[in-house]
C-alpha cells in the first residue's frame, strides 16, 4: 500500500509542474498562433524587408558570439587545467562563474564604461593612435556576450577536461608529449562532445539575448528579433508585427535546438555552476604552460574588468543618496520580492520534476532502459530554452490585452516567467545530486523501512541540502536580473531594479543608473558566490567527486 | 635498456600540510624484479608516482643508475609506467597506442611501425593493430600497455598494481608474461601489490612500506617466510605461510 503512494506522489508532483509549464507556453504560443492567423497583416509584415534584415543580424551576431566565446574559450580552458591546483586556479574558476549571474544590463553599464567613446580602454587606445570603432552596433553586442560566455563555455570545457583520468595526464608527460599534439592526441578527444554542448548553449543564449542588444544595438540595422519585438508591442503597439516577430524568433530557436541535437550537441549540457577540480601534478615550466598562463591572464583581465568598471563607477556615484530615495527603496524590495517567489517556484518546479525523473529511474532498475515519460521529465528542463521567457511573455501580454489589465497582471507574470526560466539552470543542480542520493540511498531506506518524513529528515535532506540552496541562490540572482520580462510588464506601480536602472540611463542619468548599478552587482554576486559554494559542497559529499 | 638501479635517498614527501609526512630510504637492484608492499595508504603509489616524477619530494635525492633525475620532468625519466586504468587513449586504435611510446607523430616510418609489430608479437597481441582498446578485455588492453613499455626502451618499468583488477589465473599469466620480458631485456621492475603471491611468483626482492616509510627491505623468499619481521608478519596475517 505505502509502496504505490510513494511512487505515486513524486509522479504527480513532476506531472503538476510539467503541467504548469505545459500550460504557461502553450496559452503563450496559442495566443500569438491565433492573433496571427486572425490578421491580415501578417503577409505585409513578412513582406517587409526590416523583418528579414532583422534575422539575418539575430542569426549573425550569435553566430560570431559563439565563434569568438568558444574559439577564445578553448585555450583558455586548457591552460586553466594544465595550471597546478591551487588558489590563483581556484579563483580564476570562481571569476568565470560570475558573470552568468550577473545581470545584463549591469554588464552593459560596465562595457560601456570601458569600451564606449569615452571609455576606458578606448581612452587608451586613443592615445596609443589607435581609432576603435564605435562600442553602437556588432562591435559592442559582440564585446558584451564574450564578457559572458567565454568563461561559461571555458567552465564547462575545463570540467570535461578536469574529470580526464588522471593517469591520461600523466602518460602524456612520461611519453614526452608535447604541447601541441597533447591537445591533438588527449585534450581536445575529451573536450570535444562537451564543446560542442557548450556552442548549442552560447548560440542559444546570444540568439534569445536581450537587454545586451537593446541597449548596444544601434537601429534598425542592428537589432535582433527580442528587440524588435519588445519595440513592437510598447513603442509601436503594432500586434500583428510583434506576433509576427515572434512567431519567427520561435521558428529560429526550435531549428538551432534541432540542428544542434541533429549534430550532437546538447544544450543542457552547460547550464552547471560547479565545475570540477582534481589533483595535477607539478608539472614543469614549459613555454607552453607560460603562453597559457599569459592566456589565462588576458581572460580574467577581460572578465574581471567590467566587474572593476562597475565597481568604479558605482562608487563615483551618490550611493547614500540613492539608496534614501523611496523609489529606489521600493524597487529594490520589489525586485528581492519577486525574485524570492520566483526563485521559490523555480526551485520548486524543478525539485518536482527532478524528483518524478528519479523515481522513474529507480522502478527501471531492474529492467531497461529509460521511456518515454523519464525521457521528457530528465529533458524538460531544456525544452524550455526553446520557448524564451520574452516568447512566453509576450503571449501572455496579447492574450491578457483582451480580459483584463495587463499591469495588473504583472506581478504574476513575472514571477512564473522568471521562475520557468531559471528552473533548467535550478534542475542541473538539484537532479544528478538527488539520482546520486536514490542510487546510493534508495535500497537501503526501503529494506529498513523509512519513509515519510523520518526518511526526508535522516536521508533526503541532508543530501539534498547544499544542491537546494545553491539552486534557490542561483536562481534568485537570474532572477533579479531580468529585463525582458519586466521590459514588458513594468510600470509606475511595478519596477524592479534592472527596469529602474534602464529608465535612468533613457534619462541620461548615468550616475544614478552606476551606483544603481553597483547595488544589484553586490546582490547578485553575494548570492553567485554562495551558490557556488553550496553547489561545490554538494559535490564533495559524492565519493565520486564529480558528477559532470 | 639494461636496467639500471634506482636509489631513493631520504625523499621527503608529503600531500598537503595537514597529511602525514612520508620518508623513503631505499634501493632496487638492477636487472630484478622488486615488489612494493604494505597496507592502503602505506604510500606505495607516492613512492612509484615520486620515482616517474608525478609528484616532487620536498627533500631527498633519486638516482637511476648514477644520474641525479630529482629535478627530470617526468619524460626525461629513464621509466616507463603501467597503471591499474586507463593506460590507454580510448579513442586510438592499439597501434597507435603503443607508438605513442616512439613519438607523437601521426606518421610513423617502416622502423616505426615494425617495432609496434614486435612488441605486440612479444605480448602475444600480434594482430590487433587496428583494434580499439574499447573493444577489448581488461588484460588485452595491459598487454597493450606493456608493449608500450617495451618500445620505449627505457631501463626501469614501474607497475603500480597494474593486475589489480584482473582474475587470479589471467593475473598470474600477466605476471609471468612480465618475469619473461624481463629476462628478455633485463630491465629493472619495480612492482606495486598487495598479494603476497604476486612477490612470490615473480619477485626476487621485497621493499615493505608502512606509514609512509620502508619497514623493510630484502629478498622475498626471507621477508615472506615469516620469520623475519613482525611488520610483514601482522600484514601478512594468516597468509604467512606460502599456498
Amino acid at each position: 500500500m505505502t509502496g504505490t503512494k510513494a511512487r505515486l506522489g513524486p509522479l504527480a508532483g513532476a506531472a503538476l509542474a510539467g503541467g504548469l509549464l505545459a500550460i504557461l507556453c502553450v496559452v503563450a504560443v496559442g495566443a500569438l498562433v491565433m492573433q496571427a492567423g486572425g490578421a491580415e497583416g501578417a503577409g505585409a509584415v513578412l513582406a517587409d524587408p526590416v523583418v528579414w534584415r532583422t534575422v539575418r543580424f539575430t542569426l549573425w551576431q550569435a553566430f560570431w558570439s559563439t565563434v569568438l566565446s568558444v574559439g577564445l574559450a578553448l585555450p583558455v580552458a586548457i591552460a586553466v587545467t594544465r595550471m597546478a591546483d591551487g588558489p590563483v586556479r581556484r579563483a580564476v574558476l570562481a571569476l568565470f562563474a560570475l558573470p552568468l549571474a550577473l545581470p545584463q544590463i549591469v554588464a552593459v553599464l560596465g562595457v560601456v564604461a570601458l569600451y564606449g567613446q569615452r571609455g576606458f580602454v578606448t581612452g587608451l587606445a586613443e592615445r596609443a593612435g589607435f581609432d576603435p570603432p564605435s562600442i553602437y552596433g556588432l562591435t559592442g553586442i559582440l564585446i558584451a556576450h564574450t564578457f559572458f560566455n567565454l568563461p561559461l563555455a571555458a567552465r564547462i570545457m575545463h570540467g570535461a577536461l578536469a574529470v580526464m583520468p588522471a593517469e591520461h595526464e600523466r602518460l602524456s608527460a612520461q611519453l614526452g608529449i608535447g604541447p601541441l599534439a597533447r591537445f591533438r592526441l588527449v585534450e581536445w578527444p575529451a573536450m570535444r562532445p562537451v564543446a560542442a554542448g557548450a556552442a548549442a548553449l552560447v548560440f542559444m543564449l546570444c540568439v534569445t539575448s536581450f537587454a545586451v542588444v537593446l541597449i548596444l544595438g544601434g537601429g534598425p540595422r542592428a537589432t535582433t528579433l527580442e528587440v524588435a519585438l519588445y519595440q513592437a508591442l510598447t513603442f509601436d503597439f503594432d500586434i500583428v508585427r510583434a506576433v509576427v516577430l515572434t512567431l519567427l524568433q520561435l521558428a529560429v530557436t526550435i531549428g538551432a535546438v534541432a540542428l544542434f541535437a541533429f549534430a550532437g550537441g546538447s544544450v543542457e549540457a552547460g547550464m552547471t555552476i560547479a565545475a570540477g577540480s582534481s589533483r595535477r601534478f607539478a608539472g614543469g615550466r614549459s613555454s607552453g604552460a607560460l603562453l597559457g598562463g599569459g592566456l589565462t591572464l588576458v581572460a580574467v583581465l577581460y572578465v574581471g574588468a567590467p566587474f572593476a568598471a562597475i565597481l568604479a563607477g558605482g562608487m563615483a556615484s551618490d550611493l547614500t543618496g540613492l539608496i534614501a530615495q523611496p523609489r529606489i527603496q521600493r524597487a529594490m524590495l520589489t525586485s528581492l520580492g519577486l525574485g524570492l517567489c520566483a526563485a521559490v517556484l523555480a526551485v520548486g518546479l524543478a525539485y518536482a520534476l527532478s524528483r518524478g525523473a528519479v523515481a522513474l529511474a529507480a522502478r527501471r532498475r531492474f529492467s531497461g532502459g529509460a521511456n518515454i515519460t523519464e525521457t521528457m521529465l530528465t529533458s524538460a528542463p531544456s525544452l524550455i530554452l526553446v520557448v524564451p521567457p520574452i516568447v512566453i511573455a509576450a503571449g501572455w501580454f496579447i492574450a491578457l490585452r483582451t480580459v483584463t489589465n495587463v499591469y495588473d497582471a504583472a506581478p504574476y507574470l513575472v514571477i512564473t516567467i522568471n521562475a520557468a526560466m531559471a528552473m533548467p539552470f535550478a534542475a542541473r543542480l538539484i537532479h544528478p545530486a538527488m539520482l546520486a542520493a536514490e542510487e546510493r540511498n534508495g535500497r537501503l531506506s526501503a529494506h529498513l523501512g523509512l519513509a515519510g518524513t523520518a526518511r526526508w529528515r535522516l536521508v533526503t535532506w541532508p543530501v539534498l541540502r547544499a544542491p537546494l540552496v545553491a539552486a534557490l541562490a542561483f536562481a534568485l540572482a537570474l532572477s533579479l536580473g531580468d529585463l525582458g520580462v519586466i521590459a514588458l510588464f513594468g510600470s509606475e506601480q511595478v519596477q524592479t531594479m534592472p527596469y529602474l536602472i534602464m529608465q535612468r540611463m533613457g534619462a541620461y542619468r548615468t550616475q544614478d543608473a552606476a551606483g544603481l548599478a553597483l547595488i544589484l552587482m553586490i546582490m547578485t554576486m553575494a548570492l553567485m558566490l554562495a551558490a557556488e559554494h553550496f553547489a561545490r559542497r554538494s559535490q564533495t559529499t559524492e565519493p565520486e567527486g564529480n558528477s559532470e | 635498456m639494461k636496467g639500471l638501479p634506482v636509489t631513493c635517498d631520504g625523499l621527503k614527501f608529503r600531500y598537503g600540510a595537514d597529511a602525514p609526512p612520508m620518508r623513503f630510504d631505499c634501493t632496487f637492484a638492477p636487472r630484478t624484479i622488486t615488489a612494493v608492499m604494505g597496507p592502503s595508504g602505506s604510500g606505495k603509489s607516492t613512492l612509484l608516482s615520486l620515482i616517474a616524477g608525478f609528484e616532487r619530494a620536498a627533500s631527498g635525492r633519486i638516482l637511476i643508475g648514477d644520474e641525479n633525475i630529482t629535478a627530470h620532468a617526468p619524460g626525461q625519466r629513464p621509466v616507463s609506467c603501467v597503471f591499474q586504468d586507463n593506460n590507454l587513449f580510448a579513442h586510438l586504435d592499439v597501434a597507435t597506442n603503443v607508438a605513442l611510446g616512439i613519438s607523437p607523430d601521426r606518421k610513423r616510418s617502416t622502423e616505426e611501425r615494425s617495432r609496434v609489430a614486435a612488441a605486440l608479437e612479444a605480448v602475444n597481441l600480434a594482430g590487433y593493430d587496428a583494434r580499439m582498446p574499447g573493444s577489448m578485455s581488461g588484460g588485452e588492453r595491459q598487454r597493450v600497455a606493456i608493449a608500450r613499455a617495451l618500445v620505449r626502451e627505457r631501463p626501469v618499468l614501474l607497475l603500480d598494481e597494474a593486475f589489480g583488477s584482473l582474475g587470479p589465473a589471467l593475473r598470474d599469466t600477466m605476471l609471468d608474461l612480465v618475469a619473461d620480458l624481463q629476462r628478455r631485456t633485463a630491465m629493472t621492475v619495480i612492482m606495486v601489490s598487495h598479494d603476497p603471491a604476486d612477490a612470490r611468483r615473480i619477485a626476487t626482492d621485497l621493499v615493505f612500506l608502512k606509514d609512509g616509510t620502508v619497514a623493510a627491505q630484502g629478498p622475498v623468499g626471507e621477508l615472506l617466510d615469516g620469520h623475519a619481521n613482525a611488520e610483514v608478519n601482522a600484514y601478512l596475517g594468516s597468509q604467512r605461510v606460502p599456498s
